[in-house]
């Protein structure tokens, strides 16, 4: 539902001067103050962006440009920093960790979740609104408060320093948003279509493999995505389990190497600047998604 | 035919929610072999609901409910994380805690995040989000750009802020190239300013997140309101102060809250920017710090468990009473009634 304002937002501003004679009214209290709008606007950007395209431009400078001048463009432009960061075997075995850790742990919260939000979504039982209050106070256990715990339970099932020990408790971690996304989701999938399957010969198992994924790609989608995300930047369940370099994530990654390169900030900022452009990518291809998921989470 | 699937022909009663399973043969049948079958198709539906529920719950009490109860047992032993805690102490560590004054200062600056992030955040969001509803161009490379620091991780932000904020980093440098040389600073070792430093980042970081939610809750408002009130001749900051902000006051609530739960857990930031050690003595050490720093990092988990138990209950106790008293209308409780829509 929020996904559509969030959509509505967008779509209004992609035809801002839709020649609709009421539109006068609406514009009225724009008139008041639109440079100063956008104004206020672009140092609002600015303010976000700086600091991001500083760690960017770092990266394409030398150690003595930085350190002589801190704050000031490439002058020449290196590229030599981002060569050894695109060339080193570190680099791209962190990557790759990152890669699967966020895909394993995506499409273990999808699924698992998906199976039980159908079940508290669409059956009837007893138990059901006690079923999705245990999921829905998950939101209130943030997985720093249980790390340690978490930690000796990983370690007894001897997954310590392995890709599965982050990625198992991330699927359960992810289960409570995925459950509140969800559930609206599948609820508002019409009954008539259940009836009809059910006519048809479907059993209600049928009917959630062949009508309801389907149906909730949208919500999917967005979960899933943000399953992504979280993964991708998770920094204390990695820093916990995982000891050896060759397991480490892009997080892990970039602390290890900004310690041991501590001398060499530009190259520091090359490694920052590559570890954050996939999560970035990624955002701005999946934006909206990823905003109406986000308010729609919030707003229930 | 009249006995569609759903309609239990006994009585007659339309039974919304009830199992459905083999609804149109079930009706054919006579009333014996009804009930037989949907005795069946009840036991097959508990089986179907453990089939699809179970795995996620069992994952779900395997991995988060369980390693908080052993957070809670831990609590009640001195222990150093080598075999099995035998030296149990009861609510000594917890009496500890009470009197430990590095404990009241973590809480303090948590305190003090928790509170300045609701006083700077909130009415900043709630102005750009007012400035940026209007129509104006490009908005939706406005909601990509401003949104970015959030999706960035805190292991970058912190690196790369860390890197900026050194005494010979691009901050102080940038100021000096403006003139304003006598604004530079120390700011991550000043421990009076250090807080602050935390503070701009964390606004930073964060707030994009809630001009975006504010957006999206104005856009919810029927645009007719506005009109409405134009017509009967509001002045724009009437319309604001009247419509727009009774209105977006559940937005606003949900995000206080988000961001509470946020300020009470806050450590990936800090643990990056200053580490466990001189985060204390630049003075943003959070619980979540102090728990890490006591439990993996002394080898004191009992105590450890402890301050994690400390740290679930503010949470979960300012959680419910949230819940309770301020988002009731907002979430049609999401935690206690959600699923009985």
């Amino acid at each position: 539902m929020s996904a559509t304002t969030a959509d509505s937002w967008s779509s209004s501003a992609a035809e801002p001067k839709a020649p609709t004679g009421r539109r006068g009214h609406r514009d009225k209290p724009q008139k008041w103050g639109s440079p100063f709008t956008y104004f206020v606007a672009l140092l609002f950007i600015g303010a976000c962006v700086a600091p991001v395209i500083y760690i960017v431009l770092g990266g394409f400078r030398t150690n003595s440009q930085i350190t002589t001048n801190p704050a000031a463009l490439p002058q020449p432009w290196v590229f030599s920093n981002y060569a050894a960061v695109l060339r080193s075997v570190t680099f791209w075995g962190e990557f790759a960790n990152s890669v699967i850790v966020a895909l394993a742990s995506t499409v273990g919260t999808v699924i698992l979740g998906l199976m039980v939000s159908f079940v508290i979504a669409r059956y009837d039982f007893k138990l059901k609104g006690a079923m999705y209050s245990l999921f829905a106070a998950g939101l209130m256990f943030p997985l720093v408060i249980a790390i340690t715990p978490l930690y000796i339970v990983v370690k007894d099932l001897g997954l310590l320093d392995n890709l599965f020990g982050v990625i198992i408790p991330q699927i359960a971690f992810g289960l409570p948003m995925t459950v509140i996304i969800l559930v609206p989701f599948l609820k508002a999938i019409p009954n008539e279509l259940e009836e009809a399957a059910a006519i048809d010969g479907a059993s209600r198992l049928g009917f959630f493999v062949r009508m309801v994924i389907p149906l909730s790609l949208p919500g999917v989608v967005t979960v899933g995505i943000l399953g992504f995300v979280n993964s991708w930047n998770n920094y204390v369940l990695p820093l916990y389990i995982l000891n050896s370099q060759a397991n480490f994530t892009l997080p892990l990654g970039v602390q290890a190497f900004s310690s041991q390169y501590s001398v060499d900030t530009a190259k520091v900022l090359a490694f920052t600047s590559l570890a954050m452009l996939p999560a970035l990518i990624f955002f701005s291809v999946f934006e909206r998604r990823i905003v109406g998921g986000l308010t729609g989470a919030v707003k229930g | 035919m009249s006995d569609t699937l759903g309609t239990d022909p006994a009585t007659g009663r339309q039974s919304q929610g009830t199992p459905r399973v083999g609804g149109a043969a079930v009706a054919a049948l006579p009333t014996s072999a009804r009930a037989a079958a949907r005795r069946r198709g009840r036991a097959k539906m508990r089986l179907e609901i453990a089939l699809l529920s179970g795995p996620a719950i069992i994952m779900f009490l395997a991995f988060v409910i369980f390693p908080i109860a052993l957070a809670a047992y831990y609590g009640f032993y001195r222990w150093h994380g080598y075999g099995p805690p035998t030296d149990w102490v009861g609510l000594n560590n917890y009496k500890l805690i009470l009197t430990d004054p590095a404990f009241h200062e973590v809480l303090w600056h948590t305190g003090l995040v928790l509170v300045l992030s609701l006083v700077i955040q909130g009415p900043l969001a709630v102005v750009l989000a007012l400035l940026l509803n209007q129509k104006i161009r490009g908005r939706s490379v406005i909601r990509v750009l401003i949104f970015a620091p959030y999706i960035i991780s805190e292991v970058i932000v912190g690196t790369g802020w860390g890197l900026m904020l050194q005494s010979s980093g691009a901050v102080n440098d940038l100021l000096h190239h403006l003139g304003l040389g006598f604004l530079q600073a120390e700011w991550l070792s000043n421990s009076k300013l250090a807080i602050w430093t935390l503070m701009a980042i964390i606004t930073w970081k964060y707030i994009g997140f809630a001009v975006i939610l504010m957006l999206a809750g104005l856009q919810s408002i029927p645009d007719e309101l506005f009109e409405a009130a134009q017509i009967d001749g509001a002045s724009y900051w009437q319309i604001q102060r009247r419509i727009t902000l009774p209105l977006l006051a559940p937005t606003i609530r949900i995000w206080a809250f988000l961001s509470i739960i946020g300020s009470l857990q806050l450590f990936d930031l800090v643990y990056i920017i200053w580490g466990p050690y001189v985060a204390s003595t630049a003075g943003t050490s959070t619980m979540a710090i102090y728990m890490v720093a006591q439990g993996r990092n002394a080898g004191n988990y009992g105590y450890g468990s402890a301050i994690a138990v400390v740290m679930f209950l503010i949470s979960l106790v300012v959680a419910l009473i949230y819940q309770r008293f301020v988002l009731r209308r907002d979430l049609q409780g999401a935690v206690t009634e959600g699923a009985n829509r």
